[in-house]
């Protein structure tokens, strides 16, 4: 491709140094959002302070409603999406849980609203570090979940992520995750596109529900009942035929999201994977490391020094976690033995959420690979390249004993230096 | 004041609702409604009017309504707003928020404070049926002294809390009482409100024949004696000065109102109330009628 040397300048003037934080502020400003809404809440709170800041200097035009809670803020946007304006916010841990009410509302009623999530650590203990464990409790609430590596692709991911919210096809919530500190405050060069491109790529709003029109009445989300319910005005769908619904939309969004990164890529030539998952050297890899967020991007350090030991190792990066894409991940997986996945959460009670998704994804191939999962870096600490070799060195040692166990097992963690507590009595572990 | 004549014939309400017999809320809904005309849109969290509005793929009115989560009709309704303010049509459109009194007093106290002291350009009827009656009448922090509730089987044992003199310390332009049994006052201060900008705010007795234990037919009765025994004073408070409404203003004279006890025994959920909280009621009353006295005499 022939770039001449004004569109050269461009570009280098288009490249700032942002925080991930604002760089999500920055794709919520160039999709021209009309309503904003949010709560203060670490690590979050920068994106929502630019946009103040953009809406005071006027580069914003947006309503921005600043409420007294989160479960206000997203019963705010809801309520102003259902009324026909693009929408966005952003929040984090504590945050996040007390919007839960509101999660399934936003989905179940199909509206296009785009969450940033700076990730961190739920109390009890209070902690403001990070984790992913916010990122995956909002698994089953029915919004399209995308994780980010890196302040670019936060960016590149809103500015795609609205345009799948609203593809008419589908008209659905997405989140839009990254690292709390490790993505949202640290800065990096990123790349504003022109306003003008981000306009042809992300069309206005044309609303399936639209309150303002008043010329048409509409009793938007009243109850609905378990069966269908005819009348002389018409049928209309139970309960079980909206979900149902909402279950075949997030299933076929998949092909949806792709075709959107696809053509982000062709306008702003910037790519991730497929849209979905990124792979880092797997092509004649026999083992796999599976990761996402910021342990994603420590496992790209990792499997170069472990291939300097001669492993044949790659990385399968999770770009999109809900709806998961098992299909997808099938075919990555089917010739490979080994994977070691790394959660920076837990499903508590089981085990690392990706680790557990995974295998159920994988359960149908021909040849089931070795699976082992492990806990990294909860409430902020250190995820170490070490700690990453440390595993595939347990977990491959694992897999040549033929040991299964769904155990997990915390790397990083230091009881030696609390050898003046009993586990058993202080930790109260059984 | 108006008169029934002034009433818009024009029905906002289909025929044929879900509401009981003898429901004061759908009074309440359906007077308003008249007042604010066409174009407006209703919020409405968990409450009985979710219920009046209807089931599935169907709309019981002839104006829009947006269904939200029970703590969310403040936000709800700041929400549509700012909506509307982004698309310029805000000047045009009414919002609405309608909600009980457990959807105001309790869990949505926050989200309409919080929308209050914002200032968001809307309207808030509270209609107090002083009970969580949708859910099978358990006490809210609206349900007076004494009441028998299904979650207070021996009464309540603390006094209702005072929603109006909240919102009036938001400092909100307008704040008003009213009663499902004075449809004309109800109308009047509806009509009243589409002009004022900034929070509005109604708290409106609405009598519920299941949840009160009296027959349907004797809701304007009830309603009445609400008034006539100085239990629920009307007045308006607007941009800080208040006043008394007319239906409120002969019961000054603490001698033209009648014996509390006509409302008590009128209703089964007053039938464990005894002697000592009868007194406590009387006492109340003329607390506040002293208040009112002093209020008006201040300005």
């Amino acid at each position: 491709m022939n770039v001449s040397e004004q569109e050269k300048t461009e570009i280098k003037e288009n490249i700032i140094m942002l925080t991930g934080n604002h760089a999500a502020a920055h794709a919520i400003r160039q999709a021209r959002v009309g309503v904003v809404s949010a709560y203060p809440i670490t690590p979050q709170s920068p994106v929502v302070e630019k946009i103040a800041e953009f809406i005071s200097e006027g580069k914003l035009k947006a309503r921005f409603v600043k409420v007294e809670s989160e479960h206000s803020a997203m019963a705010v946007l809801c309520a102003a999406s259902a009324t026909g304006s693009r929408v966005a916010t952003a929040t984090s841990a504590h945050g996040l849980e007390l919007m839960y009410e509101m999660l399934p509302w936003a989905s179940g009623n199909r509206l296009p609203i785009v969450l940033n999530l700076a990730t961190r650590s739920l109390g009890a203990p209070w902690s403001v570090w990070t984790d992913h464990q916010d990122f995956i409790t909002i698994r089953d609430v029915g919004w399209i979940q995308f994780m980010c590596e890196n302040n670019q692709e936060v960016y590149d991911t809103n500015l795609q992520a609205f345009k799948i919210a609203e593809d008419p096809r589908l008209f659905l919530p997405v989140v839009c995750g990254y690292d709390g500190y490790i993505t949202s405050h640290t800065a990096q060069p990123v790349k504003l596109e022109n306003q003008e491109k981000i306009d042809n790529f992300i069309p206005p709003l044309n609303h399936h529900i639209n309150l303002s029109d008043i010329s048409q009445v509409k009793g938007i989300d009243p109850v609905t009942t378990p069966h269908i319910v005819k009348r002389v005005e018409g049928t209309a769908p139970g309960y079980y035929e909206y979900r149902y619904a909402l279950q075949r939309s997030l299933e076929n969004s998949i092909n949806i999201i792709k075709e959107v990164h696809d053509e982000f890529a062709k306008r702003f030539g910037r790519s991730y994977g497929n849209g979905v998952l990124k792979t880092i050297k797997t092509d004649d890899a026999n083992i796999i490391i599976f990761a996402m967020g910021s342990v994603a991007s420590q496992s790209r350090v990792a499997i170069n020094k472990l291939r300097s030991e001669g492993l044949k190792i790659g990385l399968i990066i999770l770009k999109l976690f809900r709806p998961f894409p098992a299909e997808e991940l099938r075919q990555f997986f089917k010739d490979i033995e080994n994977i070691i996945v790394f959660d920076k959460d837990i499903g508590y009670g089981y085990e690392g959420v990706l680790s557990y998704e995974l295998k159920a994804a994988l359960y149908g191939l021909k040849n089931r690979p070795n699976i082992k999962g492990f806990i990294v870096g909860l409430g902020g600490r250190d995820v170490k390249t070490e700690h990453i070799i440390t595993g595939v060195h347990n977990a491959l040692n694992e897999f040549k004993q033929g040991i299964f166990t769904n155990k997990t097992e915390f790397l990083g963690l230091r009881l030696d230096e609390l050898s003046d507590y009993d586990e058993s009595t202080y930790f109260k572990s059984g | 004041m108006v008169n029934v004549m002034d009433l818009p014939e024009e029905e906002f309400i289909y025929p044929g609702t879900r509401a009981c017999a003898g429901c004061g809320m759908a009074l309440i809904y359906r007077i308003a409604l008249k007042a604010l005309g066409a174009k407006t849109i209703t919020t409405v969290p968990a409450s009985c009017l979710t219920v009046l509005h209807g089931m599935q793929g169907f709309c019981s009115t002839k104006i829009s309504v947006y269904h939200t989560p029970f703590a969310t009709t403040g936000a709800s309704a700041s929400g549509i707003l700012a909506s509307l303010e982004d698309k310029g049509l805000a000047d045009e459109i009414t919002v609405l928020a309608f909600a009980g009194d457990g959807g105001t007093t309790d869990i949505g106290i926050q989200a309409l404070s919080g929308a209050a002291e914002r200032g968001t350009n809307f309207i808030y009827a509270c209609y107090d049926n002083e009970a969580y009656m949708n859910t099978g009448v358990q006490r809210s922090g609206s349900t007076p002294l004494g009441v028998r509730t299904t979650t207070t089987p021996e009464g309540k044992k603390v006094r209702k809390k005072n929603m109006p003199k909240i919102l009036e310390a938001h400092g909100i332009p307008y704040i008003a009482t009213a009663n499902a049994a004075y449809p004309l006052d109800l109308f009047e201060k509806f009509k009243r409100v589409k002009n004022i900008k900034g929070t509005k705010y109604f708290h409106i007795l609405s009598p519920c024949p299941p949840g009160w234990g009296y027959e349907p037919k004797n809701t304007m009765i009830i309603g009445r004696l609400a008034n006539e025994t100085g239990f629920w004073p009307l007045y308006e408070v607007i941009n800080g000065k208040f006043e008394l409404s007319k239906p409120s203003k002969r019961y000054l004279e603490s001698s033209k109102r009648k014996p509390i006890i006509d409302y008590l025994s009128a209703q089964k959920r007053f039938k464990s109330i005894d002697d000592t909280t009868t007194k406590i009621y009387e006492e109340n009353i003329k607390n506040v009628w002293k208040e009112i006295k002093s209020r008006l005499e201040n300005h």
